[in-house]
């Protein structure tokens, strides 16, 4: 089956920053999550995925087909959303929807209407005066009306409250419900996608550390707690990052498996959190 | 239906859908060839990805617990119930087997395991 989203042999380069060899591949149906630190690379990634900055080199698919030579085709077939939508803050929600719809073909006046009522979004309140949960609420409804059939999102559920947080993540649930869609979307609230998504990447420093099934990664990593003189240099290398403190240590391992065959008893060895799995990567090893 | 998920159990998500699921099926709450919600449907409703209820829906598949059909979705098989007790025995057996090693290991004599059992099974009452 042709994946949803494609990515190979990314590059782009800036100045002070360059995103090196991304690598990763959505198939239909699934929700994948995109973390990292800021400034790793997430926002950069996505605006090359949608065409917004040009890339150094690599391939982007969409449907199977290239992003630049099929732009207008695959756009109309994506809803996007982006932090600080850039709306026209004088224009009231349905005079901002006139605004957009003609740029997409399939543009649903009902759907949106139906988003319209769903949300509770004020028709002709002016976009300066929505909160920022309405503004995302506002955005989202725009994404879902043009039966798009994949979601890329950067930083959705960032700012918003936990109660709004779980609406957008039951409508995202429900977009996966037709099998033929997908949803891509970057965010650093790791909690919101140890619930739903089905597939993780991490990007750190421009690269990504690895792309894969979310289940597999909380399956096998696992988070040592123990005594400081069982750590020494050789025992160091086992980890992926480690924090020590007078009273002890924690430590993040690839394998859960082996750590408990190492170690045995003489620790306790917890299910990591993907916030722990992200926090370990990024600092490394530090005493 | 009744599916109750543990998101700070040691155990895997898909495992406690397979146990509870199987649990259901046992006890006759879940009848044979009644339709299941669809994988998406059971993800969306229990709030956990769609990866993970395909993993448990895999898995009783392969212990022969529901059949999924193309385009139809899934169902309880139809279950030969002497089988499945036959199987939860051979569970229990194994399970007390395990516990017969740790015993024999710090040298418990079976009058010592047979009080032990007889105590816990009384207490779980």
């Amino acid at each position: 089956m042709e994946p949803i989203l494609e990515v190979k042999h990314l590059h782009k380069n800036f100045k002070d920053f360059f995103l090196r060899d991304i690598n990763f591949t959505l198939e239909k149906g699934f929700i994948m999550g995109f973390i990292g630190p800021n400034g790793s690379g997430k926002s950069t990634t996505i605006k090359l995925i949608m065409n917004l900055l040009r890339k150094d080199g690599g391939q982007i698919k969409l449907f199977g087909k290239d992003h630049i030579t099929h732009e207008q085709e695959v756009k109309n077939r994506i809803g996007f959303v982006y932090e600080g939508n850039h709306f026209y803050d004088e224009l009231t929600v349905t005079d901002m929807k006139r605004v957009i719809a003609p740029h997409y073909m399939n543009w649903d006046d009902p759907v949106f209407y139906k988003y319209v009522e769903r949300f509770n979004l004020p028709h002709d309140k002016k976009i300066k005066d929505l909160s920022k949960g309405m503004r995302m609420k506002f955005s989202l409804a725009i994404a879902l009306s043009h039966h798009a059939q994949l979601l890329i999102m950067d930083e959705p559920t960032s700012g918003l409250d936990p109660v709004i947080r779980y609406e957008l993540l039951e409508i995202f649930s429900e977009f996966i419900q037709d099998e033929n869609r997908s949803i891509f979307f970057s965010t650093h609230i790791t909690t919101d996608l140890e619930k739903i998504a089905d597939y993780i990447t991490f990007i750190h420093d421009g690269k990504i550390l690895f792309s894969q099934s979310k289940d597999d990664i909380l399956d096998h990593y696992g988070l040592v707690k123990g005594k400081n003189e069982l750590i020494d240099d050789d025992v160091k290398k086992m980890f992926v990052g480690i924090k020590q403190n007078r009273f002890g240590f924690e430590g993040l391992v690839i394998n859960r498996t082996n750590a408990v065959k190492t170690f045995g008893d003489s620790v306790v060895i917890e299910k990591p959190t993907l916030e722990d799995i992200m926090v370990f990567y990024t600092r490394g090893n530090e005493s | 239906m009744h599916i109750i998920i543990s998101n700070t159990s040691q155990v895997p998500i898909y495992e406690q859908i397979v146990n509870q699921m199987k649990n259901l099926i046992m006890n006759g709450e879940l009848e044979a060839s009644q339709p299941l919600p669809s994988i998406r449907n059971l993800a969306k409703e229990l709030h956990i990805s769609v990866i993970t209820t395909k993993r448990a829906y895999d898995e009783l598949e392969k212990e022969g617990f529901i059949v999924t059909m193309p385009g139809k979705g899934s169902f309880v098989a139809a279950q030969n119930t002497e089988l499945l007790r036959e199987k939860r025995m051979k569970f229990v057996e194994d399970k007390l087997c395990e516990a017969i090693q740790a015993g024999k290991s710090i040298h418990l004599s079976l009058e010592e395991l047979t009080e032990m059992l007889n105590l816990l099974y009384e207490e779980d009452n």
